[in-house]
């Protein structure tokens, strides 16, 4: 027995989800998190800029990871108060829970208490990350 | 799966040109419809080889992979996109999966149980194809906070 119902109703579903997925993934949402939950040198292992700092959850089946390791490197290159953390979400799924990543590449945007005042998530654009940098002192 | 060191995720790996997996993307969604449109166990049974053969040697080495090297590749210009050859592996993977879950559907004459596998391995594959889905970027953290 043939049927078209089937294959109509995945691809329309699959390509609403997927024009959704394209438009949000990439854009830095504001954050607003307590200030008692802002993360540490300690919680990362490794140490916060003094301004601002880029946390990236990357994992081994995630191709856009590599792009945005490459352009937060990049980006805080030229920023001597600004670093940027690169954790493999696998090794530290606790951490991953309590922030509720859900996805990789995730970037939280820490200011300089550690607190988390934006998230990107997937690869993020270059203009709004320095943006986002922009507006914190 | 190793990794070098306990922080910084390892960047010694495999990579491939990243066309390739999108291009075999597009066939399998060929495929896959053609299956779900005429509920042919063989027509799955077809698509589950090609996953296994990406799953377990690599998308690089399926014959979708081989069309594209042989008669696509040579056509593109510009530069060569690479990817991590990991993340498509693991999206032929969880098509294998799917695969396998509709032939057993079938095979114990349940079509609902192929109809449902067939469709999540179609949308999937339609994803990567149309809009450069990653799989294993949005599926495996969650899997792994199942645990």
């Amino acid at each position: 027995m043939k049927s078209f119902a089937p294959i109509v109703i995945v691809l329309a579903l699959a390509s609403a989800y997927g024009f959704w997925y394209q438009r949000s993934r990439g854009k830095i949402r504001v954050a607003h998190t307590a200030a008692d939950s802002a993360l540490n040198a300690a919680i990362l292992g490794e140490p916060l800029g003094s301004r601002a700092t880029l946390v990236q959850f990357s994992s081994a089946f995630c191709t856009p990871c590599r792009a945005t390791r490459t352009l937060l490197e990049s980006v805080v290159a030229e920023m001597s108060d600004v670093r940027h953390v690169d954790i493999d979400a696998e090794e530290h799924l606790d951490l991953v829970r309590k922030l509720d990543i859900r996805s990789t590449p995730t970037t939280l945007i820490l200011n300089s208490q550690g607190v988390e005042v934006g998230r990107a998530v997937g690869a993020p654009k270059r203009d709004q990350v320095l943006t986002a940098l922009a507006a914190l002192r | 799966m190793t990794q070098a060191t306990s922080k910084k995720v390892s960047h010694t790996t495999v990579t491939i040109d990243a066309r390739g997996p999108r291009f075999s993307a597009a066939i399998t969604v060929v495929v896959l419809s053609i299956a779900l449109i005429t509920n042919s166990i063989w027509v799955l049974a077809f698509q589950a080889l090609v996953f296994g053969i990406g799953a377990l040697r690599g998308p690089q080495f399926t014959p979708y992979s081989v069309i594209f090297r042989k008669f696509v590749r040579p056509r593109l210009k510009g530069e060569v996109p690479t990817e991590d050859v990991r993340p498509p592996k693991f999206a032929q993977t969880v098509g294998l999966v799917f695969a396998l879950v509709g032939i057993a559907g079938l095979a114990i004459s349940a079509p609902i149980i192929f109809t449902i596998a067939t469709s999540a391995a179609l949308a999937a594959a339609f994803l990567n194809a149309a809009f450069n889905y990653c799989l294993g970027c949005e599926i495996y953290l969650l899997l792994l906070r199942l645990r």
